[in-house]
C-alpha cells in the first residue's frame, strides 16, 4: 500500500512528459492521457484515504533511506482528504479544458503547452499535500508555481503579462522568505524532516521558535492570500484562462492553507501566534468581502470572495481546537469545490456572452436557463444558504468559535456572519443584473458579434456543461454526505492535533 | 563551529540590493533583483552548513571532518529553480517589450479606477469653475453697459444708444454663451473619455 503514496505526484509528471514528447501530433490522445492520469489519481487517492482512515498515517520512504536522512512522503487523514478533493475537482476542470479546446479549434501550439503545465502544477499540489519534508515542500511549491506562471500568462497577451508580473514577483517573494526560513530552521535544528522538527522545536528558545514560525507563516500566508498579503490575488487571477483560474482558485490558495494547518497544528502547537491568526482572519473576512461587493466584473467579484473565504479556514486554525480545525478542513473541502465551479461557470458566461461584466450582461435567465441554475446553486452554496455545505461549514466554525468564547473569537463569529451575508449580497447583485434583468440594449456590431458567438457556442458547448454540472453536484453531495464527511474531518483534526500518530508513523516508535 | 561574519554581511547586502530592485517598476530591474535576492538567500543556506570541511561521501575523510552535504544539495536545487524562474521572467520581459515597447509594469485595475475617479472629480471641478467665471463675466459686462447707459445725455440719443447697446450686449452675451457651451462640451467629452466604465481595455 505504501507504494501508492507517490503515485499522485508521479503520474501527472509522467503524463506531462509523455505529452511533451508526443507534442501536437496526436491531439485526441493528449486529452485521453490527461483525463486518464487524473482519473487514476482520483482512484488512488480514494484508496489512500480509505487505508489511512482505517490504519493511521502511512509513510513512503523515497529511495529506501531512513527518514531523517531521506525524504519521506506521508499520507494521513488530512492530506489524503485534501488529495481526494483536489483530484476530483481537477478531473472536472481537466475534462472542461479538453472539451473547450476541441470546441474552439484553438491553435495547436498553445494547447501543447497548456496540458503539461497544468499537470506539472497538479503534481506540485499533490506533492505539497503529501510531503514529509520542509525542503521538499519548497520544491513542491516551486513545481506548482512554475506550472501556474505558464498558465497565468498563457498566450502572452498584454493584460496577462501585466497580471503575470504581479503574480510572479509575489510568488518569488514568498519563495525567498520560505528559503530564508529553511536556512534558519536548518541552522537551528539540523534537520528538515517535519516529524523530526516537531520533536526538536520543543528544545528551541522561544525567540528562535517565534522567528521561524513567523517566517514560515508569512511565506504560507502569501500563498494562501491572507489579509495583509492578499492584494496580489484579485488582480492577477481574473485575466487567466477560465480552467486555469478555476483550478488556481480551488487549489493553490488551499495549498497555502494546508501548509498553515500543518505548521500550526504539528510544528508549533499552542504558540502565541494563534491570536495573530485570529486577527488576520477577521481582517481577511471583512476586507475581502467588502472588495467583492464593490466589483462589477464576475471574475473579480469571485476573486475577492475567494480571498474573503480563506478567512474562514484561518479562523478555524486560529481557534486551535479540534472543532475549529475540523470546521476549517470541512470548509476547505467545500470551498475548493464550490469556488472552482463558480469560476468555471464564469468561464461559460464569458464564452456565451463575450464578457463577464455585469454592466453589459443581462437576461441570461431566459437566454440560458441551464447556465443560470449552474451559477445559482454554487453561488447560494458559497454564501451559506441552508442546507448546503457552505452553511454546514460556517455553522461548524461558528459553533467552534462560540465554544472557545472570549472577545476576539466572538468578534470573529460576528464577522463570519456578516461576511456570509455580504457574500450573499454580492452574488445576489450579480444574479439580479446578469441573470434577472432584461437583456441590455447593445450596439449593433456588438449585438451581431454576440449573436454569432451565441450561435457558435450553442452548437458546441453541451460538452462543457457536463463537467461543470458534475462539480456543482459534487458541491451538493457534501450536504448528503455531511455526516460521514464531518466525522472524517473531525478524526483528521483529532489526528492532526494529537501529533503523536504522525510523528510515530514517520520516525518509528523509538 | 565558528561563525564568520563576512558571508552573512555579503548575504545581507545582496538581499537588501535585491529587495530594492524588486520594488522597481521596470521588469528588467525586477529580474536583476530576483537574481541578487536568490544569490543572497543561497549564500545564507550555504553558511548554515557550518565550517568548511573535506568532501563528503567519497570516503576520503573522517565523518567529523566532512563538510555538511545537505545545505549544498539544497542550494543546488534552489539554484536550478532560480535559473528556471529567471528564464521565465526574462521571456516575460521580452514579451512585455514586444507588446508595449517598454517593460514597465502598468498600474493594476484598482489603481486605475482610483486615478480615473480622481480625474473625473478634477474635471467636474474645472467645469464648475469655468461656469462660475462666465457668470461673473456676463454680470460684469452687464454692469458696465448699465453704467454707460446711465451716462448718456439727451433722450433721443439715449434711446438710439440704448437700442444699439442692447443689441451689442445681446450679441456679446450670445457669443459668451456659445463659448461657454463649447468649453463645457469639450470638458464633458474629456470627462467621458476618462470615464471608461468597463476599464477592460488597456490604456
Amino acid at each position: 500500500m505504501e507504494a501508492l503514496i507517490p503515485v499522485p505526484v508521479l503520474l501527472p509528471l509522467l503524463a506531462a512528459g509523455i505529452k511533451l514528447a508526443i507534442g501536437a501530433r496526436l491531439r485526441h490522445l493528449q486529452g485521453v492521457i490527461s483525463i486518464f492520469a487524473l482519473a487514476v489519481n482520483l482512484v488512488v487517492s480514494a484508496v489512500l484515504l480509505a487505508q489511512v482512515d482505517q490504519h493511521g498515517p502511512m509513510v513512503a520512504r523515497i529511495g529506501g533511506w531512513e527518514t531523517p536522512i531521506g525524504i519521506s512522503l506521508v499520507a494521513d487523514r488530512l492530506s489524503a482528504l485534501m488529495l481526494v478533493t483536489s483530484s476530483a475537482v481537477t478531473l472536472c476542470v481537466m475534462v472542461y479544458s479538453v472539451v473547450s479546446a476541441y470546441d474552439r479549434q484553438e491553435d495547436v501550439a498553445p494547447m501543447a503547452i497548456f496540458h503539461p503545465a497544468f499537470l506539472v502544477m497538479l503534481a506540485g499540489v499533490a506533492n505539497a499535500f503529501l510531503t514529509g519534508d520542509l525542503f521538499n515542500l519548497f520544491v513542491a511549491f516551486e513545481m506548482l508555481l512554475s506550472g501556474s506562471y505558464v498558465l497565468l500568462t498563457f498566450g502572452g497577451t498584454q493584460s496577462r503579462i501585466r497580471a503575470g508580473a504581479t503574480y510572479t514577483v509575489m510568488a518569488l517573494m514568498s519563495s525567498m522568505l520560505f528559503l530564508i526560513a529553511l536556512a534558519i530552521v536548518y541552522a537551528a535544528t539540523g534537520t528538515l524532516s517535519i516529524a523530526q522538527l516537531a520533536v526538536r522545536f520543543a528544545d528551541l528558545t522561544p525567540q528562535v521558535k517565534l522567528l521561524v514560525e513567523l517566517f514560515l507563516l508569512l511565506a504560507f500566508a502569501i500563498k494562501a492570500a491572507i489579509f495583509p498579503v492578499s492584494g496580489w490575488l484579485p488582480d492577477s487571477y481574473p485575466t487567466a484562462p477560465a480552467p486555469a483560474t478555476a483550478v488556481f482558485a480551488g487549489l493553490l490558495t488551499k495549498v497555502g492553507v494546508y501548509a498553515i494547518f500543518r505548521l500550526e497544528a504539528l510544528l508549533f502547537p499552542g504558540g502565541p501566534v494563534g491570536t495573530l491568526l485570529l486577527w488576520a482572519a477577521l481582517a481577511t473576512l471583512l476586507l475581502g468581502v467588502l472588495g467583492a461587493v464593490a466589483q462589477t466584473d464576475i471574475k473579480r467579484m469571485l476573486s475577492f470572495t475567494l480571498v474573503s473565504h480563506v478567512g474562514y479556514m484561518v479562523m478555524g486554525v486560529g481557534l486551535a481546537t479540534v472543532a475549529g480545525l475540523a470546521g476549517a478542513v470541512f470548509y476547505a473541502v467545500h470551498h475548493m469545490t464550490v469556488q472552482t465551479s463558480l469560476f468555471l461557470v464564469a468561464g461559460l458566461i464569458e464564452r456565451r456572452s463575450g464578457t463577464t461584466s455585469v454592466n453589459r450582461l443581462g437576461g441570461l435567465m431566459r437566454k440560458a436557463p441551464l447556465l443560470s441554475v449552474l451559477f445559482f446553486v454554487p453561488a447560494m452554496n458559497l454564501s451559506g444558504i441552508p442546507p448546503m455545505s457552505g452553511f454546514l461549514g460556517k455553522l461548524a466554525l461558528i459553533q467552534a468559535g462560540l465554544e472557545v468564547g472570549g472577545a476576539l473569537p466572538i468578534a470573529l463569529v460576528a464577522a463570519a456572519l456578516v461576511t456570509s451575508l455580504l457574500t450573499l449580497y454580492a452574488v445576489a447583485k450579480v444574479w439580479g443584473k446578469a441573470f434577472w434583468r432584461e437583456p441590455q440594449g447593445e450596439g449593433e456590431s456588438r449585438a451581431d458579434a454576440g449573436e454569432e458567438q451565441m450561435e457558435r457556442s450553442a452548437a458546441n458547448t453541451p460538452g462543457l456543461y457536463g463537467p461543470v454540472t458534475a462539480l456543482v453536484m459534487l458541491g451538493l453531495a457534501y450536504t448528503v454526505l455531511a455526516g460521514p464527511l464531518s466525522s472524517l474531518t473531525e478524526r483528521a483534526a483529532d489526528e492532526l492535533l494529537a501529533r503523536q500518530p504522525y510523528i510515530t508513523a514517520v520516525l518509528g516508535s523509538g | 563551529m565558528t561563525i564568520s561574519l563576512v558571508p552573512l554581511a555579503v548575504c545581507g547586502l545582496l538581499v537588501a540590493a535585491g529587495m530594492t530592485l524588486l520594488l522597481e517598476r521596470s521588469l528588467a530591474r525586477v529580474l536583476a533583483g530576483v537574481i541578487l535576492l536568490g544569490n543572497g538567500v543561497n549564500l545564507l543556506i550555504l553558511t548554515t552548513g557550518g565550517d568548511a570541511g573535506d568532501p563528503p561521501l567519497l570516503g576520503r575523510a573522517e565523518p567529523d571532518q566532512m563538510a555538511d552535504p545537505l545545505p549544498q544539495a539544497m542550494v543546488l536545487t534552489a539554484i536550478v529553480i532560480t535559473l528556471g524562474v529567471t528564464a521565465f521572467l526574462l521571456s516575460m520581459v521580452h514579451r512585455a517589450w514586444q507588446l508595449r515597447g517598454s517593460d514597465e509594469v502598468s498600474d493594476d485595475t484598482e489603481d486605475r479606477w482610483v486615478r480615473l475617479r480622481a480625474r473625473r472629480g478634477q474635471l467636474g471641478e474645472r467645469v464648475r469653475a469655468r461656469q462660475a467665471e462666465y457668470d461673473r463675466l456676463v454680470a460684469e459686462q452687464r454692469a458696465e453697459l448699465h453704467a454707460e447707459l446711465r451716462d448718456e445725455p439727451t433722450r433721443g440719443e439715449r434711446m438710439a444708444h440704448r437700442r444699439a447697446d442692447r443689441r451689442r450686449l445681446k450679441a456679446r452675451q450670445r457669443e459668451a454663451r456659445k463659448q461657454m457651451r463649447r468649453a463645457i462640451r469639450a470638458e464633458r467629452e474629456r470627462q467621458a473619455l476618462a470615464l471608461d466604465p468597463e476599464l477592460e481595455g488597456d490604456e
